[in-house]
């Protein structure tokens, strides 16, 4: 599936190159009062294709969602995204004023029905709570409602911003199942930052770590699905995606 | 091994005691000392004392009745303060007589004016300078500055500028209940949650849609409290104002019974500018218990 890369976020459009992208990035960067925090980096993220960002915390990887989401534009460099994109943050951010439903439309053109929503709470599991105000959500059921309003606009490209990160550990298994199901199902590029390299295995094809202000490290993570954090083949790459992360592990100084 | 002391007095939690605990309770720890153990008394054993309504009406009540008491024997001249049977029955006389609902639906009056003026002032400007930084230069700055003024304050100019009847009253009310509605009203914008608004953002939302859907609804509860302090500042600003040459309304029935030391009418006119601040308050809650319920501390319950 080969996605529309419209809707630049920055105005100098490179002459397309490469095969089919879901982003495309070139010479990004972003500052903050005169230090880099993005410094000249380099990102195709293929369509259909589930990515992991992983960094330390202050790298930068959630600088470069926002920057990918269109919400910070203070940018230079070049960024394609596709037109239709959805974020889910750490934080649901469901409109408190809004029941459940109205906060899965909200944004969507036209005048979309109440069915549209429930069909989308439907596909998170939702749909009993779909009238009901968000404070009366647990912490799950509200991420997996902020999960509906993204995929209810039938993105190209999903952005998700260590969404299981406030998450209780139980929980988070579940959410972390569901986002699997759903991206097969649904087959968007997903952009998944997370500082957790075993969530980053178990869900990703592609893990990405993100250091200096650019993408230091890209490998492929190609197990089957559904995948079980125990698996012996993870260990060497977990062990390497620590290192990169600047986390000496026993099995990563034996291995390098 | 066995516990060679005698096993420790159990105080039992339930009322039927198991008829003999066993000595020879084998213990993991040797040496452990089994602490003594004490009941938990349930709340619902304990002595139910009066009810909480009960209590809480008591005291005004005993304060009603030293308050007659004192007047009955003398001690408290009716010149002074009137006794409450004489208050009950001068309250009962004025209603009778039409004199006091009318006052009470001229000053009604009154303050739906000017809140309705005062609210589409104050509303107007907090939108003006709460959704655009150009609107924030241009009138903030300025309403902080009449801020400092106080408004009972200008009494003497309204009278210079409108005159003894009407306006001078109402403005004086509108005026008071702008200031709260703005600044209750901007500050409800300006503090809604960031996060929000970038969710939004990124939902696609134009930015009327933001202010629609977003940015209004977050400023709702803040607008509610703009309400609540300025209903009561319109209290306040009728009082006052109702002392400017006023001919009807419950201010007039003040001052004329000033003049003739009536103090039961005077405390009856109080008593009803308490009752039309209670009722207006109550008002404003149940429109809180509407608008606000899905607030996560909603407490106006």
């Amino acid at each position: 599936m080969a996605t529309e890369l419209h809707r630049p976020v920055s105005h100098d459009v490179p002459p397309a190159a490469g095969g089919p992208a879901a982003v495309r990035v070139a010479g990004l960067t972003r500052a903050f009062g005169g230090r880099p925090v993005i410094d000249g980096l380099d990102l195709t993220l293929r369509p259909g294709e589930f990515t992991a960002l992983l960094g330390r915390s202050g790298c930068g990887k959630s600088t470069l969602l926002r920057v990918l989401a269109g919400l910070d534009r203070e940018i230079a460099g070049t960024v394609l995204v596709p037109e239709r994109r959805a974020v889910a943050f750490q934080a649901p951010r469901l409109m408190p004023w809004k029941r459940v439903w109205r906060n899965v439309l909200l944004g969507l053109p036209g005048r979309p029905g109440r069915a549209i929503a429930e069909a989308a709470l439907e596909e998170v599991g939702l749909r009993e709570r779909s009238g009901a105000w968000p404070k009366t959500l647990s912490g799950g059921e509200a991420q997996r409602a902020s999960l509906a309003r993204a995929l209810v606009r039938e993105p190209d490209l999903l952005l998700l911003d260590e969404p299981f990160g406030a998450l209780d550990a139980l929980t988070r298994i579940k959410a972390q199942r569901l986002v699997a199901e759903l991206w097969q199902r649904r087959g968007c590029a997903v952009l998944l930052v997370t500082h957790d390299v075993d969530e980053a295995l178990l869900l990703a094809d592609r893990a990405l770590v993100m250091r200096d202000g650019v993408i230091a490290h890209d490998t492929p993570v190609a197990l089957p699905r559904p995948r079980d954090a125990g698996d012996p083949r993870l260990t060497a790459l977990r062990s390497r995606l620590l290192a990169e992360l600047g986390v000496d592990t026993p099995a990563s100084a034996e291995t390098a | 091994m066995s516990i060679s002391k005698a096993p420790p007095d159990i105080s039992p939690v339930s009322a039927d005691v198991p008829p003999d605990v066993p000595s020879a309770v084998p213990s993991a720890v040797p040496t452990a000392i089994a602490p003594e153990l004490r009941p938990v008394v349930p709340v619902s054993a304990r002595r139910r004392p009066l009810p909480r309504w009960l209590r809480r009406t008591t005291g005004p009540l005993l304060l009603l009745a030293a308050w007659q008491l004192l007047s009955a024997t003398g001690v408290l001249r009716p010149e002074v303060l009137a006794s409450p049977g004489t208050i009950a029955g001068t309250a009962a006389d004025l209603v009778s007589s039409g004199q006091l609902p009318s006052a009470m639906a001229v000053s009604l009056q009154r303050v739906v004016f000017g809140l309705l003026l005062g609210g589409a002032a104050g509303i107007t400007l907090a939108l003006l300078s709460g959704l655009s930084r150009l609107g924030e230069d241009l009138v903030d700055a300025s309403v902080q500055m009449l801020r400092a003024v106080p408004f009972v304050g200008l009494i003497p100019l309204f009278i210079i500028w409108l005159g003894i009847g009407e306006a001078p009253k109402v403005t004086l009310i509108a005026l008071g209940v702008a200031f709260h509605l703005y600044l209750n009203v901007y500050a409800g914008i300006r503090g809604v949650d960031e996060q929000l608004i970038e969710a939004g953002a990124s939902l696609g939302l134009s930015r009327r849609a933001l202010v629609r859907h977003v940015v209004l609804p977050g400023a709702l509860p803040g607008a509610m409290t703009g309400l609540r302090y300025s209903l009561a500042t319109a209290w306040l600003a009728l009082v006052f104002g109702e002392q400017i040459n006023a001919s009807d309304g419950i201010g007039f029935l003040m001052t004329q019974a000033r003049d003739f030391l009536r103090t039961d009418v005077i405390v009856v006119c109080l008593v009803v500018y308490a009752f039309l601040g209670l009722t207006a308050d109550i008002v404003v809650r149940a429109l809180e218990r509407l608008l606000l319920q899905w607030r996560p501390n909603f407490t106006g319950r």
